[in-house]
């Protein structure tokens, strides 16, 4: 592989690296409007969150992008393919998300929220400096896990058309006639970009006690 | 752009054989990816330190790359070192080898959970090896790893789709063809969502029925 070529994947690499991470950015601001959706004691707030969440983790990335992909244009919305995937990544992302959130919300200790009820906090007040500090801290380590998972769903999106690693590597493999090669150096990337992002989360874990209440 | 449902009844034999194939490879794919992960956590844990660490190895980059980019190593590089496999068995042993990483990592942590004083009660009570471990070990690691094997076999559910990217004639190709041929894909990839949906969330009840079954190992375990 020359190194024009080794170029070319390494770009297509930052390129899955900057779809994921704008996806998993917008997954979780929307995950969290899920979240506090489902957890709403309204009816009518927290069943679409439930059935939003029951949809996006039951049918297939797969099937999700395709529907997106061609949703979108059917419905007058001309975007390129790349949005598409973003959206359909982000939204993917944000059910399991707003699951991963719930977990973190319900599993602040109970005594806290008394103590802090106690001295006079307002329930805002308690929201932003005793609950979502907590819940964030509990559910970073499922958010580097969610982090890992989308950065290897992204190649899905190489089917409609966007040219990250996966489809990089699909091109370059056709026109040199070299899949083994291709496909494994891509592989190569996806595995130092996870290990790398494995590695990062549990420091940010250590540093931040992270799982803890 | 509606979906003409009358031309999609004459079409069905065709779903249905779509179906079929999803099943039929997701089945066998979850039990040969379980038995195979099975074997791979044994071998970790009872088998030499670098037999440990070269499964450690294989598993760490399994689960680190995207099963897409796997499937296309075995199917369009297989040629290349004399393995040539027609789109169905090459998507049969991806999957396989895809799930048996997932699993062995969940054996591997039903192996360290069944607490040790369990097995020590057991010797000390004078249960046989074989009793221990079909009466102890066996129940109380199906109970801890439960859970999980159903949540992976969902994840495999939805892997499947995948497959029709190397031609796999299951759902999501058959559906998908006869979406192009009616000039009607959206509506097809709805009808197909719909499918995965129902099928995910019949195996998730399946699987807590399951577990409300046997929680009567529960609280020999927490």
């Amino acid at each position: 592989m020359s190194f024009r070529l080794f170029e070319l994947m390494l770009w297509a690499a930052g390129y899955t690296v900057v779809l994921s991470a704008i996806s998993i950015a917008i997954g979780l601001i929307i995950g969290l409007l899920v979240c506090a959706a489902k957890l709403s004691s309204a009816r009518a707030l927290s069943l679409p969150a439930t059935l939003f969440i029951s949809f996006f983790r039951g049918v297939p990335l797969l099937v999700q992008l395709l529907l997106i992909y061609n949703l979108l244009p059917a419905v007058g919305i001309m975007v390129p393919s790349v949005v598409a995937a973003v959206v359909g990544l982000s939204l993917c992302t944000a059910a399991y998300q707003a699951e991963n959130l719930r977990g973190g919300f319900n599993s602040v200790p109970r005594g806290l929220i008394e103590a802090a009820d106690m001295v006079g906090l307002s329930p805002w007040q308690q929201l932003t400096r005793i609950r979502a500090p907590i819940a964030l801290r509990l559910t970073l380590p499922a958010l580097v896990n969610e982090a890992i998972l989308i950065l290897k769903a992204s190649s899905l999106v190489s089917v409609v058309g966007v040219i990250e690693l996966t489809r990089m590597a699909q091109n370059l493999a056709a026109s040199t006639y070299k899949p083994l090669l291709f496909y494994a150096v891509a592989g190569g990337f996806y595995l130092v970009i996870c290990w790398t992002v494995a590695g990062g989360g549990a420091l940010a874990e250590r540093l931040t006690k992270a799982g803890r209440a | 752009m509606t979906l003409d449902f009358g031309l999609m009844l004459d079409k069905m034999p065709e779903i249905l054989s779509g179906l079929w194939v999803t099943l039929w490879m997701w089945v066998v794919s979850t039990i040969l990816g379980a038995a195979l992960g099975f074997l791979v956590a044994t071998a970790r844990r009872y088998g030499p330190a670098a037999v440990n660490w070269f499964l450690k190895l294989c598993v760490e980059i399994l689960r680190g790359t995207p099963f897409l980019v796997q499937l296309f190593l075995l199917y369009f590089g297989g040629p290349f070192v004399g393995l040539r496999l027609e789109p169905v068995p090459a998507g049969l042993i991806g999957l396989t080898i895809y799930a048996s990483a997932y699993f062995s990592e969940i054996f591997r942590a039903g192996f360290q959970a069944v607490p040790r004083g369990h097995v020590e009660a057991a010797e000390c009570v004078g249960l046989s090896r074989t009793q221990i471990l079909r009466r102890i070990i066996a129940p109380e690691m199906t109970m801890l790893v439960l859970p999980q094997c159903v949540n992976m076999a969902i994840i495999l559910i939805k892997e499947t789709a995948i497959l029709s990217i190397i031609t796999v004639p299951e759902m999501t190709m058959v559906i998908g063809a006869i979406g192009s041929q009616q000039y009607a894909f959206v509506d097809a990839m709805f009808l197909l969502a719909i499918f995965y949906w129902v099928l995910v969330e019949i195996c998730g009840f399946l699987g807590r029925l399951a577990e409300a079954r046997l929680s009567k190992f529960r609280f020999a375990v927490s």
